[in-house]
C-alpha cells in the first residue's frame, strides 16, 4: 500500500459522463419545453405529424431528464467522488476502467436508443419504465457494470472507512437493480405468434391489471426515491463540505437520515394509488409512511444547512454555494409537500391534478438540476484544471433559474387545486356545476406561465452549458488543484 | 454497529439491501393472487381490442386520460360506476395513468360512439371546443398491427392461461382464424364510419389505427 505518494485520478470517464449530462439535460429540457407549450397553445401539438404530439413526445421528456440528465449526473460524480473518497485511481486497474468505458459506450448508445423507439411508439406505457425488453436487457448489462465498477473500486480502497456519499450511491445501485428487474418482468410475444408477422419490440407484463399498478407504483415512485434523491444526497454530502471547505454538521444526523430513509422510502409507493383498487391498508400504510418520510428527509437537510453554521457569508461571495443551499431549500420544500399529497383527503384533490407535476417539478429542477450543476460546477476546474470561465453567468444563471422554478410550480399549484376543485363542485340542485372541458379552458394563463417558468429555466441550463463549454477549453489554466472554494473569472 | 459496517462494504451491501427490500416484501407479495381474479362475466379483449390498446399505447394516450374512476360522487356522477378490481384482470398493461389532462376514459364505451370518435380524433377541438387534444389524422392512414395483437392474445392465453377459445369467451384460434375474424369485426366498426377512405381500406381487407383503436375506445365499459 502506497501511503503517501500523491495519487493521481482518472478523469476521462467524468469527463464523458460530463459531457452526456449536459448533452441530454439540454434534449430533455427542450422537449420539456415544447410540451409545455403545447398544453398552452395546443396548435403546437401538430407541427410534427404523429411524431409531434404530447403523447409521443412525453415520454421522451420524462426519460430524458431522469435516465439521460440525471443518470449522467450521477455517474459522472460518482466516478469523481468515488475515486476521492475511497483514495484510488482508475489508472491503477485496467479491468475497471474497461468496465466504466464500456459502461459509457453502453448507457450512451441505449439512450440514443431510448429516444429512437419512443419517437416511434415504441413503449410498454408504464412510467419512467417506457423503454421495450431489448433496451431493458442493455440497461440491465450498464447497470451491472456500474456494479462492478462501483464494488471494485471500493474493494481496491486505501481509506478503510467508507464514506456517505458511496453509502447513497450503494443504495442507488442495488435498490434501482431490484425495482428495476421486478417492475420490468416481461414476456417478449415474438414467441407465441404463431406464423403471424408480428413485432420482434412487443412485450407484455408478467402482471395484470391492480397487480401490474402495485409493481408500477413500488417501481415508480421508488425510481424517484434511488434516482432523484439518495444520490443527489450522496453528491451534496461531498460537494458542499468540500466547496466550502466546512465539516458536515454531524456524523450521527447522517446515520439516523440514512437508515431512516433507506427503511421507509419503499413504503410510500402506494401514495399514488389511494383510492384506486389496491386493497386499502396498502393505500393507508402509503399515506402513513409518506408522513415519516419527512424525517428522515428534513434530516439531510438540515445537516447541510447546519454544515454552513457560522459561514453563511459564503452564500454571498460563492454562487456554487448558493446553487447548492438552495437545492438543500427546495428539498425540504418537495419533501414536506409530497407528504402532504399524500394524505388521503388531500390526495382527493390533488390526485390526477397539475399539482402533481407542479411538486415533482420542484424537486427536480431545485434539488437535482441545481445540485448536479453546482456539482458539474465543482469537478469542472479540478478535471479540466482551468479557472471557471464566469462568475457573473453563473449568477444570471442562479436568477434565471430560480425565477423559473417559482413561476413553474407557483402556478402548477394553483392550476392543480382550482381544477381538483371545480371537479367536484356541485350546484344547489345537486347536479355537476362544471362540464370537464371548462376545468380544462380555466387553465390556459398557468399553463403559460408554467412554460415561461420552464423556458427560464431552459435558458438558464443552455448559459450552463456555455460556461461549462469555455471553463474547459478556454478557462485560465491552474497549476495546482483548488483546495475549496472553486476558482472563477468575475 | 454502524461504524463497523462501514468498514465493511460487504455485510454494509447485505444490511442496506435488507432495509430496502423489505417493504416491497411485506406489501407487494402477500396480495397477488387475491387481486388478479376477474369480475364474473369479464371477458378478455378480441384481437381488434388488443390492436386498438397498443394503439391506445403507441400515442400514450394514459400519459393525459385515466382508466380509474375514484369512489366519489362528483366522479361516479361524471363518469359512472366506481372502478373495481376484478374489471383489470385482463389488463396487460393496466393503464390508470396519473394525470387527467383529459377526462377519465374507463367507461368512454357507455356514452360515446363510433362516429363521435371519428370525428373527435380528426379534430377534437371541432367537437368540443376548447380542446387541447391534438389532432390524430394519422391513425386514419397508419395501419393497424393486427399480427402483434395477435401474439399478444396468444402469449395472454398460453402463458397467463387467460380464457380465451372457451365457451362464451373471445375465439382466437390460429393465425388465420384470428386475423378474419379481426377484419370481420373491423368491418362492423367501419359501418358506422363515415370517412370513405377507411371505409375502403377496410372493404379491402386493411384496417387502419382508428377502427382498431374505437374498437377497444367502444369496449371500455
Amino acid at each position: 500500500m502506497q501511503s503517501n505518494a500523491q495519487l493521481e485520478y482518472d478523469y476521462s470517464i467524468v469527463k464523458a459522463f460530463t459531457f452526456t449530462t449536459i448533452l441530454f439535460g439540454i434534449i430533455g429540457m427542450t422537449v420539456g419545453v415544447i410540451l409545455a407549450f403545447q398544453l398552452a397553445f395546443p396548435e403546437l401539438s401538430n407541427l410534427a405529424g404523429e411524431y409531434g404530439t404530447f403523447g409521443r413526445l412525453r415520454p421522451i421528456h420524462t426519460n430524458g431528464v431522469a435516465f439521460g440528465f440525471t443518470l449522467s449526473g450521477i455517474f459522472a460524480t460518482w466516478y469523481y467522488v468515488g475515486q476521492r473518497t475511497l483514495k484510488m485511481s482508475l489508472k491503477e486497474s485496467k479491468f475497471l476502467m474497461t468496465v466504466a468505458k464500456l459502461h459509457f459506450a453502453l448507457y450512451f448508445i441505449t439512450i440514443l436508443l431510448a429516444v429512437v423507439t419512443l419517437l416511434m411508439g415504441i413503449t410498454t406505457s408504464k412510467e419512467y419504465a417506457e423503454l421495450e425488453w431489448p433496451l431493458d436487457i442493455l440497461v440491465v448489462i450498464w447497470w451491472v457494470l456500474w456494479g462492478v465498477a462501483m464494488f471494485g473500486m471500493i474493494g481496491m480502497r486505501r481509506e478503510r472507512t467508507i464514506y456517505v456519499s458511496t453509502w447513497y450511491y450503494m443504495s442507488s445501485f442495488l435498490a434501482v437493480a431490484m425495482l428495476f428487474l421486478f417492475n420490468n418482468m416481461e414476456v417478449p410475444t415474438m414467441f407465441f405468434a404463431g406464423d403471424a408477422p408480428s413485432s420482434a419490440m412487443h412485450s407484455i407484463s408478467m402482471y395484470a391489471g391492480t397487480n401490474d399498478a402495485l409493481v408500477q407504483w413500488w417501481y415508480g415512485h421508488n425510481a424517484v426515491a434511488f434516482v432523484f434523491t439518495t444520490p443527489i444526497i450522496g453528491m451534496i454530502y461531498y460537494f458542499l463540505p468540500k466547496e466550502s471547505g466546512q465539516n458536515i454538521f454531524s456524523y450521527k444526523l447522517s446515520v439516523l437520515a440514512f437508515w431512516g430513509l433507506m427503511f421507509v422510502y419503499l413504503w410510500a409507493g402506494g401514495h399514488h394509488l389511494i383510492y384506486s383498487t389496491v386493497p386499502d391498508w396498502m393505500q393507508t400504510m402509503g399515506s402513513a409512511m409518506s408522513i415519516v418520510l419527512i424525517l428522515p428527509s428534513w434530516g439531510s437537510a438540515i445537516n447541510m444547512l447546519l454544515t454552513m453554521k457560522g459561514e453563511w457569508q459564503q452564500l454571498q461571495s460563492s454562487p456554487l454555494i448558493k446553487f447548492m443551499i438552495m437545492a438543500s431549500t427546495f428539498y425540504m420544500l418537495s419533501t414536506i409537500e409530497g407528504p402532504i399529497q399524500a394524505i388521503k383527503s388531500v390526495n382527493a384533490i390533488a390526485h390526477f391534478t397539475d399539482w402533481i407535476p407542479g411538486h415533482v417539478h420542484d424537486g427536480v429542477l431545485g434539488w437535482v438540476g441545481f445540485m448536479i450543476m453546482a456539482s458539474l460546477f465543482h469537478m469542472a476546474p479540478r478535471i479540466f484544471k482551468r479557472e471557471l470561465y464566469s462568475k457573473s453567468l453563473m449568477e444570471t444563471q442562479f436568477w434565471l433559474q430560480t425565477v423559473g422554478i417559482v413561476l413553474y410550480f407557483t402556478s402548477m399549484w394553483i392550476a392543480g387545486i382550482t381544477q381538483g376543485m371545480m371537479w367536484r363542485a356541485y350546484d344547489d340542485y345537486g347536479s355537476l356545476l362544471y362540464s370537464f372541458i371548462d376545468t380544462v379552458t380555466v387553465l390556459q394563463p398557468y399553463y403559460t406561465l408554467r412554460a415561461v417558468g420552464g423556458l427560464f429555466y431552459l435558458v438558464g441550463f443552455l448559459i450552463f452549458a456555455y460556461n461549462m463549454f469555455r471553463t474547459a477549453t478556454s478557462g485560465r489554466k491552474l497549476d495546482k488543484e483548488p483546495a475549496n472554494a472553486s476558482p472563477m473569472a468575475s | 454497529m454502524f461504524h463497523w459496517l462501514e468498514q465493511r462494504p460487504f455485510f454494509f451491501a447485505v444490511m442496506l439491501f435488507l432495509t430496502i427490500a423489505f417493504a416491497g416484501v411485506i406489501e407487494i407479495l402477500p396480495d397477488f393472487a387475491k387481486a388478479s381474479q376477474p369480475l364474473v362475466g369479464k371477458k378478455p379483449f378480441t384481437v381488434l381490442q388488443l390492436a386498438g390498446k397498443q394503439v391506445y399505447i403507441k400515442d400514450s394516450c394514459n400519459a393525459c386520460h385515466s382508466q380509474l374512476i375514484r369512489p366519489f360522487k362528483s366522479e361516479t356522477d361524471r363518469y359512472g360506476m366506481y372502478s373495481l378490481s376484478g374489471e383489470y384482470a385482463y389488463d396487460r398493461p393496466f393503464l390508470w395513468g396519473s394525470k387527467r389532462t383529459g377526462p377519465d376514459l374507463h367507461r368512454i364505451g357507455n356514452y360515446r360512439t363510433t362516429d363521435w370518435h371519428e370525428n373527435h380524433m380528426m379534430a377534437p377541438a371541432d367537437v368540443v371546443p376548447g380542446s387541447i387534444m391534438p389532432k390524430y389524422p394519422h391513425m386514419f392512414t397508419n395501419m393497424a398491427d393486427i399480427a402483434t395483437a395477435y401474439a399478444n392474445a396468444n402469449t395472454q392465453k398460453s402463458v397467463f392461461g387467460v380464457p380465451y377459445d372457451t365457451d362464451g369467451m373471445p375465439k382466437l384460434g390460429s393465425w388465420a382464424d384470428a386475423e378474419a375474424a379481426a377484419k370481420e369485426e373491423a368491418k362492423s366498426i367501419a359501418a358506422d364510419m363515415k370517412n370513405q377512405s377507411v371505409k375502403d381500406m377496410v372493404a379491402k381487407g386493411e384496417v387502419p389505427e382508428i377502427v382498431a383503436l374505437i374498437a377497444y375506445l367502444n369496449s371500455l365499459k
